[in-house]
């Protein structure tokens, strides 16, 4: 089967700085994909190429291929937005749109592109909901302000926002890491079954996250891919020493 | 204020004298110089209500002033005048305003950003009465004095003051929102127009009515262009007045009665001016 995700020689630059050093990467479809290493490795970074969100930064720079089901993320005349409309993100902090109800934020991506059918809205706004298991915490207050939410259930509203679009992949930078145990536990669950409809390419800090959760694990050091592979054998028997080194907790 | 002074110096015991003297004495000198500030305020309101308030009656609020030398009247053509034109500059200054400083915010990379944000600052900079000049030479040379040229010209002093508090707001919303909106694949206009700017919209209305409340007291850029009417006008082609514009011409008259209107007027101004401040800030303070 052809990876949804496949990245070829990535290089990026912030400026002259190389944040990330020629990355090969693929990614089959329905999986979870962990992305580890310490601060400062280029993992965040190769992330959001993925939905070009560097395209807002100035002075960064990401050359090579990445295809998105085939097609070049950054080949000439694709639209950074049209992209960006095929791949969820889910971010380090909450951050649902503060002045928008659980319900608008949820349908945000689909209303505010122009889809007015309120009763469609509505199942896709339930079935997102459901599909972040947040739907029971909320649906009787749909109406009410985003920002009332606790920080766990801002989080999910946000993967709830995100899956309304129905991305091919879902892009989560570090989702837990502002998290208390119980919301980080839920987000974790999760994910077995967000694989079944989507699938995750997530950046973790915390590698016991990234044992639990993912099916192939990516180590990424000083911006080389050091090692990728299934994530039982990188925790258990990775093949470069570095891996082990960090695996084991030796450094990072 | 006299508590905050005392708190300032816990647990006085273990200060030698020479220390504890000198608390008191810089807390003391601190206070004076609070009342120093405060104090201005207090006594133009007390010297404005012993004035005035004798002639806030109803017909302050119906007439219009009286011929010299009579008595009675009221400052209706002001009243009436005043709400007009600010609010015909706020269309100017809110649109203009606001767009500038989305603009300013928004996109900071774009090649024109510096040369926006120096014009900027410069007419946050230009005297009330060259901006009441630069009316005349462009509105009034060739269409008459108008409430619609007093307008603009209180649009224009409006313009830099909203600019910068809306850039300063925009500012103030967290990046990650703009990302969140962009990562769902919404095109950077739809972002700013639907998501940033209602997250920034109390502190843009808190701007607005603070620019409006320092344009309300303006008389200098209205005296060639709004020019002033002694009846009520509801056409804003024709000659306008306005409050300032009342004060000013009841202050500098030999009569008592003009003078009385005139101290009325300027009441009436300060305290809607105090209101606006009040009411911004509790705008501000609800975001």
């Amino acid at each position: 089967m052809t990876p949804i995700l496949s990245a070829k020689n990535v290089n990026i630059y912030y400026g002259d700085k190389q944040a990330v050093r020629a990355v090969d990467l693929d990614v089959q479809r329905g999986t979870v994909n962990a992305l580890i290493g310490p601060s400062g490795c280029g993992k965040t970074t190769f992330l959001r190429a993925i939905n070009r969100m560097h395209d807002l930064t100035p002075g960064a720079r990401v050359e090579g291929t990445i295809l998105l089901d085939g097609q070049d993320v950054y080949g000439s005349g694709v639209d950074p937005v049209n992209m960006r409309r095929r791949v969820g993100m889910v971010f380090q902090k909450p951050n649902p749109f503060p002045t928008m109800s659980v319900f608008d934020n949820v349908v945000s991506g689909l209303k505010l592109a122009g889809i007015r059918d309120q009763k469609r809205l509505m199942e896709i706004a339930e079935r997102s909901l459901r599909g972040a298991a947040l739907w029971e915490e909320v649906k009787d207050r749909l109406k009410t302000p985003a920002t009332g939410l606790s920080g766990g259930q801002q989080q999910r509203l946000c993967i709830a926002r995100a899956l309304a679009v129905e991305p091919e992949i879902l892009l989560m930078d570090e989702p837990t890491s502002a998290l208390d145990p119980a919301s980080t536990a839920k987000i974790e669950d999760l994910m077995s079954d967000l694989k079944k409809v989507t699938t995750i390419v997530i950046v973790t800090h915390n590698m016991h996250q990234a044992a639990r959760v993912s099916d192939t694990t990516s180590f990424f050091l000083n911006g080389d891919l050091v090692e990728h592979g299934v994530t039982d054998q990188i925790f258990t028997s990775p093949r470069d020493e570095r891996t082990e080194a960090y695996v084991t907790g030796r450094f990072g | 204020m006299t508590t905050s002074v005392r708190t300032a110096a816990p647990a006085g015991r273990t200060l030698s004298p020479a220390r504890r003297f000198q608390n008191m004495l810089m807390g003391g000198l601190i206070l004076l110089a609070t009342l120093l500030v405060v104090a201005p305020l207090i006594l133009i309101f007390f010297y404005l209500i012993r004035e005035g308030l004798g002639a806030i009656n109803l017909d302050f609020f119906t007439k219009v002033p009286a011929p010299e030398g009579e008595t009675g009247g009221g400052l209706a053509n002001a009243i009436l005048g005043s709400v007009q034109m600010l609010a015909m500059a706020s269309v100017i200054g809110v649109l203009v305003g606001v767009s500038g400083g989305i603009f300013l915010s928004e996109y900071p990379r774009h090649p024109l950003m510096p040369t926006v944000r120096m014009i900027s600052d410069v007419l946050a900079g230009i005297p009330a009465i060259v901006m009441g000049l630069v009316v005349y030479s462009l509105i009034v040379l060739q269409f008459g004095f108008s409430g619609f040229a007093g307008s603009m010209a209180l649009g224009f002093l409006m313009m830099p003051i909203v600019v910068r508090t809306t850039e300063e707001v925009l500012k103030l919303v967290p990046q990650t929102v703009r990302e969140a909106g962009l990562a769902l694949g919404l095109p950077k206009w739809l972002v700013t127009l639907r998501i940033v700017l209602p997250a920034a919209a109390g502190g843009i209305v808190t701007g607005v009515m603070l620019a409006l409340a320092r344009v309300a007291g303006e008389a200098a850029p209205l005296l060639f262009t709004a020019f002033g009417n002694s009846a009520i006008n509801l056409d804003p082609s024709k000659p306008m007045s306005a409050l300032p514009l009342e004060i000013y011409r009841g202050a500098t008259s030999a009569y008592d009665e003009n003078q009385r209107l005139a101290k009325a007027g300027a009441l009436l101004l300060i305290t809607l001016i105090f209101l606006t401040s009040l009411l911004a800030r509790r705008a501000s303070r609800r975001k």
